[in-house]
């Protein structure tokens, strides 16, 4: 019988710098662990074997293994060791610090540079001066916590800021700092939170980005020691840690393609911290070719017993409760390779229950046991130290009570470096069992009693009556209390030692006589069964794409598509055209004609109804994981682009709509704005496939009270006036003017700079602008600036003085994307009338009306229906204004925007004239596809709301069940928005144009 | 005696002299007979007059019908010749005239007052009848509307004005027509750098806060009531004192909330006191539309042109929830709350309304008929009928739908009113400026 009390740590190989106070007390710390069942590695698995260790490592692991003599001898029979875990996803010993909120305030004072003393880079998130290894220290509490779980070494880090510096592996050894760091330097971080950083910049994802993409080019730049940098300690120390393991906390599917994206510029494979969602988006996640670190934190059921409080939980948010715990397993069955963390689960005591949970779901042992050994220790190169029991390794083991991932297995013991830490001791001696108890008092006849031990917390006594005892093992010394009678209320109570096979000890009777007491064993207990209940089989729902209710189980195919006897909008010299037909082969435009035939062609009856182009919204904010980085006034390297977010159900509701393409703007906080991103409203593909393809690259500016942020208190941010604005833009484009010069005579020594890149762009034609603008001031004034640098401003948007300076427009070559009729929502749009497009239009300006509102975009065809009312223009010119006058804007009217062949198959029937407010999109064809089909969403509603209550029930199930519940919590949906003007949302969204 | 005979051209309120805003006059008061014939007219009440004439005298109706002889002598005659006649529009809840600036101009701002109980605040006192917005509004042939504070718990009284006047006392069309309340949301809205943050954990129960104002609220009542049971007071509480005709049942309770529980609470109130309840905003009402009929509460569904409240609602539930409420037997009503377009879009949220399932004329009573009954006003507007105020359009074509819909006249009270506005007037300069 083992002895097992509080951790003894040895100090195995004591260093010899330290001084000893008192006499020294060295150990060679041998043991043998014999008669186990013995897990090697995922390969291996030696029955009734034996482990030796010796000064904290490995001597031997083999079924005849010999014992040295001046081993202790650990009895294992009947257990399981294995090598400890390695969690991979840590910062035990460093700590992270916390930030209560973070991303950018419209309001508040911009802090433009860093707050860090020092020689450091000019922006605060990126913390390459973090190492943890000058920070470590051995943490008592958390190390127990974690060895709980089962972990014998992590990867520690800061979990801070976008680049975070390097992380060192340690073991979780309650020891010396010096005597547990296993590697320093072993890994570099990064994420895409800038984390406490106080700084203003980034605020947004595609900010967080653009820092990371300029600073990998600074860093290079800074090698030569260009002397106007100086020292750079930030960009130094980046450039020591590119050769080590790079590690990227992405967390979430489109996140991790965001992050492998960037890390491909630049030739960088990282491994990738995920966050438990993306399994959503395998096929993606596999063409990262990046190992994936998974953590196994499942969402909890919520009480949805509350119909009104179900209501707001979305389908998606149960679907992903549902799946969660087949995430690892999915990525195996996909052969995607990863690593299980610790990291999500808030109680580490979690951490195992959830593991086995992924393993019911699909997960299989050995990938599981794999996962948190021979990966992480493979990819972190310490596999010659830990992650098997080979000799020589460290010896860092756990000792369960059976298989580590069945349900009831007990995790005993958990030793790292040759010390023994205890996590739960109880059941070690297996003293389940019958015993004859018998108890003598002083002079008396002994009694005898049956006595059934349970557990180390439960016995009953058996006599005539079966009646419970209090009983406590604590794997020593025992306590045991019982009444003779169920009636009585007296207890005869005993205390004593467990010898072995004979317990025994002294007590007291019910009359309150001291006794004396053995108790001898006479037969076991049985096991107890690993589940009381017989597991349900596994059923779950289906992966969507984009995984909501809307989702796709498969994309909708490009088909060969005739459109019969419509009225034909053709935005050509056709005009349009009465019973016409229309062929799509090959999601373009084949012909438009009468009475045309195709024997492959799925048919479709235009009779009474109007086909025209499919919409497009110059201006738009969707489909997008941030909009807005308007930490400076100049941010011409943030590109939408970067982070465009294809699950945004608006996708799907513009559709509804009849829109097919949408220019996705970056916002109005400043000057000028990121890169804008044409899109195609491709409802179900990835980020990638959303982008219009070979369309002209767009930037957002923007004028007037935004920028100047007339709603700050505050404001210190250059430029408070439009004096100020015209000054952004000169500076702007002037130094874009020396930087290109620099170019030209330095190509090689001089430092790339992807903000003037994008101004060089404009100025040579290759990028176009899209000017948010309003009063006639900020307009003409901006135009001179463009004559100033010899480019065109190719479009403003919202231009609600346009009317006033249409001729100046004209002149310049400009465009026009504006709204129908909005004003007097602020005090420079006083003077907006709604007959403003109308007046552009008939001095000769090409005219767009926009809806920069997710709403407003599923009706913009009656929005330019407006326009007929306000200023008489035709009905033909209205349509155009929603179809080919914004693809001429965006310069892709030879591929959109008008019936004709050759056009891509982009294309919508209305189930009326399509400037009627009584018409309703009934089919949206984006390339020859069908996007959306009024027949097959009523199909779709019906499929919602079954799958809802299916998971509803099942949720409520958990709680018959006596699961514990989250409550409800309403599935709310962020709204990003340009932060110009209020917008009309649903009852759970959250619109950032709130904040802004 | 000469009769005046007008011809309504398709641009009439374009023709003439360019006028700054300050020369657009409120028109006068117009004694004696007036007709419109020879329209389509559209009653409000969904009856549809085919070649109808409209019989007007001192400014109210006396006769609706065909066959309308029209005497010669000195009345005015208006043809309705192929044009589509309807009931002046009803704005039923709006800040018009109390907020002329949006965003960024606080002094433009008069619609939200300081403190949680203010039932004795009056809207009308603070309405601006000068307001450029109105122009616009009666171009698109609102002629009424619903003049409401905002802020706080209990925000105050609305009244009902009309859109062509010299001041407020001229623009009173009912004064204090409801009392207003802010239903307190039972759902925690976290700010979105928590839901970015992936935290959304939001703080308390929302519930309980929500259920534990509302009592609050019932308590101020309950001591305003037993106040007014008594009625000398040493020392008068204005606060109570304002309370006195919704107890009297001359005025009705606006609850404004969109939530299933916001409004089981409101019904809840009526129960208590017996008030007349009307929900505003109600966006969630469709879920519960039978029980709002069964209580008799009413419905302003202030956001037609919304998006759904959920992910997994139908994309259309907002456009399709006049439809729910009207087969349920709802009486209910549409606004225009849009801060852009300034609520000029009323007609056509009726018109997304019939294009969802109404028809053409419930959409139309939905912001007609229905808005002054739920107003209070409806023994004098809403409706083409005998015994009203001559509050009537003429469109020249289907108001609801944006491709049609063009009012050239417009008659409050049956004054012959301006629709020339700040926008027509800047349009014309510009059209000088180009020449066009």
């Amino acid at each position: 019988m083992l002895a097992v009390g509080c951790a003894l740590t040895l100090h195995l190989s004591a260093q010899e710098t330290f001084p000893v106070n008192g006499v020294a007390d060295k150990r060679e710390g041998c043991y043998a662990f014999t008669h186990a069942t013995i897990v090697k590695d995922g390969q291996t698995t030696l029955q009734d074997a034996t482990l030796v260790i010796r000064k904290g490592k490995i001597v031997s692991a083999a079924a005849n293994a010999a014992i040295p003599r001046d081993a202790v001898v650990i009895d294992c029979k009947g257990k399981y060791i294995y090598p400890s875990f390695i969690d991979i996803y840590s910062d035990y010993g460093v700590g992270s610090p916390q930030r209560e909120r973070t991303g950018f305030d419209f309001r508040a004072p911009a802090q433009l540079t860093s707050n860090q003393k020092g020689a450091y880079g000019w922006n605060q998130a990126i913390r390459t001066d973090v190492d943890a290894g000058k920070v470590f220290s051995v943490d008592n509490a958390k190390a127990k916590s974690l060895r709980e779980a089962g972990f014998g070494t992590v990867l520690s880090h800061q979990k801070d800021g976008i680049a975070r510096g390097t992380g060192l592996v340690a073991t979780l050894a309650e020891d010396k700092d010096n005597l547990v760091i296993l590697k320093d330097k072993a890994s570099a971080h990064y994420s895409f939170n800038k984390g406490v950083s106080s700084q203003s910049y980034p605020s947004s994802m595609m900010g967080s980005i653009a820092l990371l993409r300029q600073t990998y080019l600074d860093a290079q730049w800074y090698k030569n020691h260009p002397a106007a940098e100086g020292v750079n300690l930030s960009l130094q120390y980046w450039n020591e840690q590119q050769g080590l393991l790079q590690i990227f906390e992405a967390n979430g599917k489109w996140n991790a393609v965001r992050a492998d994206r960037l890390g491909d510029e630049f030739g960088v494979q990282y491994i990738i911290k995920a966050s438990g969602d993306e399994y959503q988006r395998l096929k993606e996640m596999k063409a990262t070719n990046a190992t994936f670190i998974l953590p196994v934190n499942f969402p909890q059921a919520m009480d949805v017993e509350d119909p009104n409080d179900a209501r707001f939980v979305s389908l998606e948010d149960m679907k992903h409760w549902e799946m969660a715990p087949a995430a690892a397993g999915l990525f195996e069955k996909e052969n995607v390779p990863f690593c299980l963390t610790s990291a999500d689960v808030k109680d580490s005591k979690q951490f195992l229950t959830n593991l086995r949970k992924a393993i019911e779901y699909g997960l299989s042992e050995n990938k599981a046991f794999e996962a948190l050994t021979k990966t992480p220790a493979t990819l972190l190169g310490i596999y010659d130290k830990v992650g098997s029991l080979d000799a020589g390794k460290l010896a860092n083991f756990i000792i369960t009570s059976g298989p580590v991932f069945k349900e009831n297995t007990t995790l005993y013991q958990n030793w790292v470096q040759g010390n023994e830490y205890d996590v739960k001791n109880e059941g070690w001696a297996g003293v389940s069992g019958s015993y004859t108890l018998t108890v003598t008092a002083t002079g008396s006849t002994p009694k005898t009693y049956n006595l059934v031990v349970k557990g180390d917390n439960a016995a009953n006594i058996i006599n005539t009556d079966t009646i419970a005892a209090r009983f406590n093992y604590d794997g020593k010394l025992i306590k045991l209390s019982f009444s003779e009678t169920k009636k009585s209320r007296a207890s005869i109570r005993l205390s004593g030692v467990n010898n072995g096979t004979i317990w025994q000890g002294n007590g007291v009777d019910t009359a309150g006589n001291a006794v004396l007491w053995t108790a001898s064993f006479v037969k076991a207990g049985e096991e107890k069964a690993d589940s009381s209940k017989r597991k349900q089989p596994i059923r779950l729902g289906k992966v969507t794409y984009p995984f909501n209710g809307y989702g796709w189980e498969q994309l909708p195919q490009q088909q060969t598509l005739l459109i019969k006897n419509a009225t034909v909008w053709t935005n050509e010299k056709d005009g349009k055209l009465e019973g016409a037909d229309v062929l799509v082969k090959n999601g373009k435009i084949a012909q438009v004609g009468k009475g045309l035939s195709d024997a492959g062609a799925v048919v479709i009856d235009g009779t009474g109804k109007h086909l025209t182009a499919g919409i497009i919204d110059e201006h738009s904010h969707i489909a997008a994981a941030s909009i807005n980085e308007g930490a400076q006034s100049v941010t011409s390297e943030v590109r939408i682009a970067d982070n465009l977010n294809p699950d945004d159900i608006n996708i799907y509701r513009q559709l509804s709509g009849g829109v097919t393409s949408s220019h996705i703007l970056h916002g109005s906080a400043n000057t000028v704005g990121g890169q804008t991103q044409l899109i195609k409203l491709r409802w179900g593909v990835n980020d990638e496939e959303l982008k219009f393809k070979g369309a002209d690259p767009f930037i957002k500016f923007a004028l007037g009270e935004n920028v100047k942020r007339t709603t700050s208190q505050n404001n210190n941010r250059f430029p408070d006036t439009r004096m100020g604005v015209e000054q952004v833009l000169v500076d702007a484009f002037q130094r874009a003017t020396d930087y290109r010069n620099a170019l030209k005579a330095d190509g090689k020594n001089a430092r790339r700079d992807l903000e003037l890149d994008a101004l060089v762009e404009i100025m040579n034609s290759k990028r176009f602008i899209t000017c948010h603008s309003y009063v006639q001031s900020e307009i003409t004034s901006t135009i001179r600036v463009a004559e100033k640098f010899g480019f065109t401003l190719n479009t403003f948007t919202h231009i609600l003085e346009g009317y006033k300076v249409a001729d100046k427009m004209k002149a310049h070559g400009a465009n026009a994307s504006t709204f129908s009729d909005w004003w007097a929502y602020k005090m420079e749009v006083q003077d907006a009338i709604a007959y403003n497009a109308a007046i552009m239009t008939k001095v000769g300006l090409n005219v767009c009306i926009n809806s920069d509102d997710a709403e407003m975009a599923r009706r913009l065809n009656q929005e330019a229906a407006k326009t007929i009312k306000y200023g008489g223009v035709t009905e033909e010119e209205a349509l155009k204004m929603v179809t080919l006058n914004p693809a001429k804007a965006l310069h892709v009217s030879d591929k959109v925007g008008s019936i004709k062949a050759g056009k891509d198959a982009d294309l919508v029937l209305w189930s009326d004239h399509p400037l009627s407010i009584y018409a309703k999109a009934e089919k949206t064809i984006v390339d020859g596809t069908v996007y959306f089909d009024r027949e097959k969403d009523a199909q779709t509603r019906v499929q919602i709301a079954a799958e809802r209550n299916r998971l509803i029930n099942k949720m409520l199930g958990e709680k018959k069940g006596g699961a514990s519940m989250a409550p409800a919590r309403p599935s709310f949906n962020v709204i990003l928005s340009c932060g110009d003007h209020d917008h009309h949302d649903g009852l759970i969204t959250i619109d950032t144009g709130d904040d802004e | 005696m000469k009769k005046t005979f007008l011809h309504i051209g398709l641009l009439l309120l374009l023709t003439g002299a360019v006028k700054a805003q300050d020369d657009v006059y409120p028109a006068k008061e117009y004694k004696g007979k007036l007709f419109i014939t020879n329209g389509t007219i559209h009653i409000g009440n969904g009856q549809v007059v085919e070649n109808g004439t409209i019989e007007v005298e001192n400014g109210k109706i006396v006769r609706v019908g065909q066959n309308i002889p029209v005497p010669a002598g000195d009345v005015k005659v208006f043809s309705a010749q192929g044009k589509q006649v309807y009931p002046g529009l009803i704005l039923p809840i709006t800040d018009l005239g109390l907020k002329e600036i949006a965003n960024g101009v606080r002094g433009s701002n008069d619609y939200r007052e300081l403190g949680d109980l203010n039932p004795s605040v009056r809207a009308i006192a603070a309405y601006n009848a000068d307001t450029r917005i109105a122009g616009t509004l009666r171009a698109n042939g609102i002629l009424l509307a619903g003049v409401t504070p905002q802020g706080g718990t209990i925000s105050g009284s609305s009244s009902v004005v009309q859109l062509d006047a010299w001041n407020y006392e001229d623009a009173a069309y009912k004064t204090d027509n409801g009392i207003h309340i802010e239903m307190p949301s039972f759902i925690n809205r976290p700010s979105r750098f928590a839901i970015m943050m992936g935290a959304g954990r939001e703080q308390g129960d929302a519930t309980k806060q929500a259920l534990d104002k509302v009592e609050s609220i019932k308590v101020f009542f309950r001591q305003a009531k037993a106040y007014l049971a008594e009625s000398a007071h040493k020392e008068v509480n204005i606060k109570f004192e304002a309370l006195k005709p919704l107890f009297e049942k001359k005025q009705k309770l606006f609850v404004h909330g969109d939530q299933v529980k916001q409004m089981l609470a409101a019904i809840d109130f009526a129960k208590e006191f017996g008030f007349s309840v009307v929900v505003v905003g109600g966006s969630e009402s469709w879920q519960i539309a039978p029980l709002l009929q069964q209580n008799e509460v009413a419905v302003i569904l202030n956001d037609q042109h919304a998006l759904p409240s959920t992910e997994d609602d139908d994309v259309d539930q907002p456009y399709k929830t006049p439809a729910v409420l009207q087969k349920a037997g709802v009486l209910f009503a549409l606004n225009d709350a849009h801060d852009e377009s300034r609520y000029r879009n009323l007609p056509f949220n009726a018109g997304t309304a019939a294009t969802y399932g109404l028809t053409k004329e419930q959409a139309l009573q939905a912001i007609t008929l229905n808005t002054a009954r739920i107003l209070g006003v409806e023994d004098k507007t809403g409706s083409l009928e005998a015994g009203k105020d001559a509050n009537i359009i003429i469109s020249e074509g289907d108001i609801l739908d944006m491709k049609t819909s063009l009012v050239t006249k417009a008659f409050i009270q049956g004054r012959d009113v301006s629709l020339q506005n700040k926008q027509t007037q800047l349009y014309e300069r510009y059209k000088y400026k180009y020449g066009l």
